[in-house]
């Protein structure tokens, strides 16, 4: 994307709090970390930082702004949207990107301001706000993906903890993960009122992960497995039996930051590879300077508009919510789109580049053309995560059509 | 479905029960992961050749069956389903050069070797990433060729090389003057870049023309296999829809995915009419052979890209893993749709050669 324009600072009623985040920022980004942005860190797993970057997630930390509009009280940057919005500009005009990031951040943090103890928040906020602790999500089963409320993994009430024993899968960076927020059936009477969100320390005794190895060759999801694992009854989130309404919130919130108005998606586009250059690399031009091959040119622009249009309700859904209630069910929506477009981009990146564009490793290939094939195998999953975009459809038709509910 | 001679229906059974008994896509992941440098299976190659498929073109003179190209065609399709790997399709492109422009003499020297399976043969024509048959810059002077060639299907193995010159097809069959280095690309199939300087080299007879004749033999065979991928992607997800069970009840009872499957098989029924089409219009020799190729060539590209991507996308979280088969068909059918014109290059073809 076109970096940000200029903006006239005086007309800026911000103008004051723009200046102090561009000194900010100005004294604590290392321009030697400008574009550095990783955005295949979270499928490739943590990687040893340098000092820099050490630097400038120590001081984003301190300063609460990885995390910009949660409360300061808990250690996020206490800004009003609007000013976050200034914080972005900022950082995107200087090539700064955000380095603190993860489930944490994306889902589990914003679910826990809303429905944790005052204990919950101050013990766990303060240190996703800082990057230092790592979550996973332990939604999934075997028996229970799309259908989430079929989840078996028990958790049995002993007085002062619970015994949970029973799997997970496809749980991501559970071999990285400090903690996890989960979901458990407390009641095997009832199928949504019987579930029940913990939060469990990953190396409690009993807890065993065994990383599985995706179609792209990356190890990010695993196989977690809870025998006899004691989880004390302060982590539980929310009364017993409460945890569907709290897990379904933060599945919200996973959708809403997949569809790319949050990190990962928009972190691709905006650091993708431009698609038009390199098609008159690959396919050539004609006389007029126009890819040679029409029809490909044509898919092309069509994608573009549709990236444009997808990033234009993104802003136009922020603006709408600025009285901040929460992503609504319109992030179906836009998680499909966002899953659409990722897709749609890769392959025709792969198209564009031929045989280039499909190296798996070894000689004879760009860099960036390994990442992006790496990047449109891992990129199926973005329509099959967060609820498939079958699962998306089925929520827009019941939930904003008011269709009837099959099932 | 085509209508088959006595011969081809029991070849096309003999092919599927070899694949289904013999190699079964497990194989295939065996051959992945022990990563041979050749990167075919040689077990399963000595065993077509000893069935007779590497002959399938050769005519009964020189030791093959003679049986053309739908023949050819049904036994590609039947390992395209298993995605078994050995370089058939490669060498009977090779071998199809020798048959319409090879002189008696190179015909006796190479067909009886391909039909006994002794000799991986390699069709070696782009020059890029991308197929462009009509942008060739590797020259031959006094019986020398120099130019360098990307992406040689079996380019690491193969014995003999059928080289594209901007004058037309030659034969290039030492080592003298080859270099060859491995590309390995998602399919884990072998792929190499072959560099050519001042190997010593034989003219085919056909100029230009051979070349357009062959590619589009390539591509057909190409085309038959990527149907068979796309057969057994579908049939696969169909039996996972059937027996996966969500919200108390098998996917395929939901209509959402049932009008996916119906529109899936549909295409299939179009991609396989075109497909026997192209490989007929080749046997019998008909004048609008490049036309039938494209048609087929861009169906199948089309219809393996939406079984392959649905297959993932319909086995859900399993669909992703490497330990499922899905990624090996979605792998492969990218590589196939690139190799001999991907359906963009293959409908403006279509659109030139019926004048617009
Ligand atoms: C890369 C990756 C990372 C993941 N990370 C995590 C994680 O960290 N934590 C976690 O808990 N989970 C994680 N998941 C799991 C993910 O949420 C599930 O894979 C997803 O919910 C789908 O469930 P499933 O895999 O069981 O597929 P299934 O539910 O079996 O679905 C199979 C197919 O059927 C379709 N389908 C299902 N029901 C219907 C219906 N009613 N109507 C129409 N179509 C339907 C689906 O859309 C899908 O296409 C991850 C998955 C992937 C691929």
């Amino acid at each position: 994307m076109a970096t940000a324009p200029e903006i006239d600072a005086p007309a800026d009623p911000l103008g004051a709090f723009r200046s102090e985040v561009r000194d900010w920022l100005a004294a604590h980004f290392p321009p030697s970390l400008k574009g550095k942005d990783n955005a295949m860190s979270a499928v490739e797993g943590p990687h040893e930082n340098s000092p820099e970057e050490d630097a400038w997630q120590a001081a984003m930390g301190e300063k609460g702004w990885g995390v910009p509009t949660w409360p300061s009280d808990y250690g996020g940057g206490g800004l009003s949207r609007a000013e976050a919005r200034v914080l972005q500009e900022e950082m995107a005009r200087i090539g700064a990107w955000n380095p603190i990031g993860g489930m944490g951040v994306m889902m589990f943090g914003p679910t826990l301001l809303e429905y944790g103890s005052e204990e919950q928040k101050s013990e766990h906020i303060p240190a996703i706000a800082k990057g230092t602790v790592r979550w996973c999500q332990g939604y999934s089963e075997p028996g229970a993906g799309s259908d989430l409320a079929s989840l078996q993994c028990f958790a049995e009430d002993k007085g002062d903890h619970y015994l949970v024993n029973g799997q997970k899968t496809w749980t991501s960076g559970g071999q990285w993960a400090d903690k996890c927020f989960m979901l458990v059936r407390t009641d095997r009477t009832k199928k949504h009122e019987g579930i029940t969100f913990l939060l469990c320390d990953m190396d409690t005794p009993g807890v065993e992960v065994k990383p599985i190895r995706l179609i792209s060759g990356s190890s990010p999801f695993c196989e977690t497995f809870f025998t006899n694992v004691q989880v004390p009854k302060a982590n539980r989130v929310g009364a017993e039996g409460q945890g569907w309404t709290i897990g379904k919130r933060l599945l919200q919130h996973e959708r809403s930051s997949l569809s790319g108005g949050g990190s990962a998606a928009g972190r691709l586009f905006a650091q993708g590879t431009p698609l038009a250059p390199l098609a008159k690399t690959f396919v050539g031009e004609d006389e007029q300077g126009r890819i040679a091959d029409p029809e490909l040119r044509g898919r092309i622009a069509r994608h573009e508009m549709d990236l444009r249009a997808f990033l234009a309700t993104l802003r136009r859904a922020s603006q709408e919510v600025a009285s901040n209630q929460g992503p609504s069910a319109t992030t179906s929506i836009m998680k499909n789109v966002g899953a659409r477009l990722i897709q749609e981009r890769s392959e025709l990146l792969i198209e564009i580049r031929g045989l280039a564009g499909l190296g798996w490793e070894g000689e004879g290939f760009e860099a960036d053309a390994l990442k992006d094939a790496r990047a449109w195998l891992f990129g199926k999953a973005v329509s099959i995560y967060g609820g498939s975009s079958e699962i998306q459809n089925n929520v827009i038709a019941k939930r904003i059509l008011g269709m009837l509910d099959h099932q | 479905m085509a209508v088959l001679t006595e011969e081809q229906t029991m070849l096309r059974d003999m092919a599927r029960e070899w694949a289904d008994n013999e190699a079964p896509v497990g194989a295939f992941r065996k051959m992945r992961d022990a990563a041979p440098a050749a990167f075919y299976d040689a077990d399963a190659w000595r065993a077509q050749a000893e069935m007779g498929w590497a002959g399938i073109l050769v005519p009964e003179a020189q030791g093959g069956a003679g049986m053309g190209y739908l023949s050819l065609g049904l036994v590609l399709e039947q390992l395209g389903r298993n995605l078994v790997a050995t370089p058939l399709a490669a060498t009977a492109a090779a071998t199809s050069a020798l048959i319409l422009g090879g002189s008696e003499a190179q015909r006796a020297e190479w067909l009886p070797r391909i039909a006994a399976g002794d000799v991986v043969a390699a069709l070696a024509v782009d020059e890029g990433p991308r197929f462009a048959p009509e942008r060739i810059e590797t020259r031959v002077e006094d019986g020398r060729l120099s130019g360098t060639k990307y992406f040689v299907a079996e380019g690491d193995s193969a014995r003999l090389f059928v080289v594209a010159a901007a004058d037309g097809l030659y034969l290039v069959s030492g080592d003298e003057g080859v270099t060859r280095s491995a590309r390995k690309l998602v399919d884990a199939r072998s792929h190499a870049e072959v560099r050519f300087e001042g190997a010593r080299a034989e003219k085919l007879e056909g100029g230009r023309d051979l070349v357009t004749q062959v590619t589009d033999r390539a591509a057909a065979a190409l085309s038959a296999e990527m149907l068979g991928m796309a057969e057994a992607a579908f049939a696969q997800t169909n039996d996972y829809l059937k027996t996966r069970v969500q919200f108390g009840q098998v996917l395929s009872s939901f209509q959402a995915l049932q009008h996916r499957m119906a529109k899936m098989l549909t295409e299939l029924e179009l991609t396989r009419s075109v497909v026997e089409g192209a490989l007929e219009a080749i046997d019998s020799g008909r004048a609008n052979v490049s036309q039938e190729v494209s048609l087929a060539k861009a169906t199948a590209n089309e219809t393996l890209h939406l079984v392959s991507r649905e297959m993932v996308q319909l086995h859900g979280g399993i669909g992703m893993t490497d330990e499922h088969d899905a990624g090996f068909y979605l792998k492969r059918a990218r590589v196939l749709e690139a190799m001999w014109g991907n359906a963009a290059w293959h409908r403006d073809r279509f659109a030139r050669l019926n004048g617009y």
